[in-house]
């Protein structure tokens, strides 16, 4: 892995329009004087203490642990974050970035809404311009976490091309980056993108493995065994995972595999095959002519065509394993935790679960398994109701 | 001498190069327009690939690949569009143009073996629509999504199957990124007129002299100036400064008004027209 030229293996690199080239070049050097710059450094830790209330707990599940019966289960507890999502950590670090940089005009995009209102809410604590590219569909399924982000401040345009989702936003904060590049910050969501992206989101993200790390061993006075995050574009994951790559933990990450993966889903690594998107050499879902094709799951943030290279190099090298899990496990782990622990997940966040309650039963009472909490479920209780209504199941859904 | 230098070589400047996104409006009628603007005055084609995320292109060109692809359109339809202009006996230059993945996952419509394996990069997954292109008798290709520092093993398959790699420059590009640019390019150099994406303006960009300056102080090929031009009187200042004009999105327009009946004669007239053929009568 290389963390100059942006290549993981043979993914990641910088394939964009020539006129973003130089723009590249200009965060490259930002981010790197960032990076060796301690006030940069000391005042993204004292926000991230004083804002975002970090550091976030590490909890222990003994109920979830004793009805699954085998491994103990821990939870890095993203959801209590500011914003209820790990999504905040790298708005924050992004827009003190842009700020160093004097670009003062910040655009995003959003698929759900939950880096549309991180991001806004960096900029309004900054008093940074913010425009939030949605997909039209996305801005209807999601009309809460809309105002929230007019709330706070932001203007959000509805992106009516294409599928009119995720992808499509990012397309469209593209434009609008190629046409405004020299004053304007296009402030990524995930680990994907062109070099330096991948790379930047890691190191924002990488507190949460940092810090897990560090009270996994004050809690149990070792690592974890196995380490579960969900993966859409990857950006909780890798920062649970990187801190822990030279360490003897086996990391596993849970892709949504929606409908099943031989319908609709949005499981990258496990269903689709190398291509390039987003300006990434990664994994995407497309067809035999290289068309890139919807992504499904019931969990609108994991709902994206690619995903980050650094965890399509992390599969191929084997160091980190991906599964899937589809809608209906997912919905069956938030009631899980919801019930055994009195924490209702995200239903991104639901996917590690869901994986966890399969594995957890194959290992001994005396191994435990890190799960990296990403998000709280309150924005998704609506969809959460709505789909169990169909199943007939609103009352009560005890789990396996 | 190959196509570019002959058509350079020969007409009175500034050529006029359209875009043509194949497919659009549908794949059946992709090689009649094509040969209208050719019949128009057109010195040389540009070739659109569809794809389903054009992420540097405008309104205009998104709407045409959306539209292709849903009317059935891949890469096989620019090459048909190639191979109508060669069965027609013309010798102009054809430019393939295009993002990345489409060409990566291209395989001959007669099969062939998927060689490709996770590990391979973006060169060698070209050959196999570097050898298809040259057979259907395209001379150079542009990946939009492809710069400079990513290009050595791209660059290298086209050339095995003598397909040149013609790069992009845009008024942005840095004097170090326009010099390693000029050590590669073949062909011609496309320059992109605006920081933007694709689209017919008003107004040409005012820094484009400047611009187009700091590329000949370091480029001794052919250079063509795209992205905003949709009239006469614009592609006569571009020829004031530069070899070669591309229209994409107002052609692309004009197919997009015409009745069905009458695209073709909309297509090779709006060439004439732009081409000084003909004098404009509607204003």
């Amino acid at each position: 892995m290389s963390d100059e030229t942006g290549a993981f293996g043979p993914f990641g690199g910088q394939f964009v329009p020539e006129t973003l080239m130089p723009a590249l070049a200009e965060l490259e050097e930002a981010w790197a004087a960032a990076q060796a710059d301690d006030e940069f450094g000391a005042e993204l830790g004292q926000m991230l203490r004083d804002y975002v209330g970090r550091e976030t707990p590490l909890t222990f599940a003994p109920r979830l642990s004793e009805r699954l019966g085998g491994a103990q289960i821990y939870l890095k507890r993203e959801d209590l974050a500011h914003t209820g999502a790990h999504k905040i950590n790298n708005a924050l670090g992004q827009a003190l970035l842009a700020l160093r940089m004097g670009k003062r005009r910040i655009i995003a995009e959003t698929g759900a809404g939950q880096h549309g209102v991180a991001t806004a809410t960096a900029c309004a604590r900054f008093g940074l311009e913010c425009i939030v590219y949605m997909g039209a569909e996305d801005v209807r399924r999601q009309a809460l976490n809309v105002f929230r982000m007019r709330l706070l401040g932001a203007e959000v345009i509805p992106v009516d091309s294409g599928a009119r989702t995720l992808k499509d936003a990012i397309n469209e904060a593209i434009r609008d980056w190629v046409t405004n590049v020299r004053g304007t910050y296009y402030l990524i969501g995930s680990a994907i993108g062109p070099h330096p992206y991948p790379l930047i989101v890691r190191e924002l993200q990488s507190v949460i493995g940092s810090e897990s790390r560090d009270q996994m061993r004050a809690a149990t006075g070792r690592l974890p065994d196995v380490a579960i995050a969900c993966v859409g574009g990857g950006s909780n994951a890798i920062g649970l995972f990187h801190p822990l790559l030279d360490d003897p933990v086996r990391l596993i990450g849970v892709e949504a595999a929606g409908e099943g993966l031989e319908r609709r889903h949005a499981a990258t690594l496990s269903g689709g095959s190398p291509g390039v998107l987003h300006g990434t050499r990664t994994y995407v879902l497309q067809d035999r002519h290289g068309q890139i094709t919807e992504a499904h799951s019931i969990s609108a943030g994991l709902d994206y065509p690619g995903v980050g290279p650094e965890h399509a190099w992390l599969m191929l090298s084997e160091r980190a394993e991906y599964v899937s899990v589809t809608d209906e496990e997912a919905l069956e782990a938030l009631q899980l935790l919801s019930e055994t622990e009195g924490i209702i997940p995200a239903l991104e966040t639901a996917h590690a679960i869901a994986w966890a309650a399969k594995l957890a039963p194959t290992m001994r009472p005396d191994q435990t398994i890190l799960i990296g909490l990403s998000g709280r479920g309150d924005k998704d209780v609506e969809i959460v109701r709505d789909a169990l209504a169909v199943r007939g199941e609103t009352q009560d859904a005890a789990p396996p | 001498m190959n196509r570019y230098a002959a058509a350079f070589a020969g007409a009175d400047r500034p050529l006029v190069f359209p875009y043509l996104t194949a497919g659009f409006p549908t794949p059946a009628q992709t090689n009649e327009l094509v040969l209208a603007a050719l019949r128009g005055g057109a010195a040389g084609l540009e070739i659109g690939a569809p794809f389903s995320d054009p992420l540097a292109d405008g309104p205009t060109i998104q709407r045409a690949n959306t539209a292709a692809l849903a009317a059935g359109a891949t890469v096989e339809t620019a090459l048909d569009a190639a191979r109508a202009v060669r069965a027609g006996g013309s010798d102009a230059p054809i430019t393939l143009m295009g993002y990345l993945n489409p060409f990566l996952a291209y395989q001959p419509s007669d099969g062939g073996a998927d060689s490709g394996t996770p590990a391979d990069g973006v060169g060698l997954p070209l050959q196999p629509i570097a050898a298809a292109a040259a057979e259907a008798g395209v001379d150079g290709m542009i990946l939009v999504d492809l710069p400079v520092e990513e290009s050595d093993p791209a660059r290298e398959t086209l050339a095995a199957s003598g397909i040149d790699l013609v790069y992009l420059l845009a008024p942005t590009s840095t004097p170090e990124r326009i010099a390693a640019v000029a050590q590669r390019a073949a062909g011609f150099l496309y320059l992109v007129s605006v920081t933007g994406v694709t689209g017919a303006r008003n107004e040409l960009a005012p820094d484009l002299r400047e611009f187009v300056g700091r590329v000949r102080e370091q480029v001794d090929l052919p250079l063509a100036v795209g992205f905003g031009i949709r009239n006469r009187a614009q592609v006569e200042t571009v020829g004031q400064l530069c070899e070669a004009a591309v229209i994409g999105s107002a052609l692309t327009t004009t197919i997009a008004e015409a009745p069905p009946s009458g695209r073709v004669q909309a297509v090779e007239r709006y060439l004439e027209v732009v081409t000084g053929r003909r004098r404009d009568e509607s204003g």
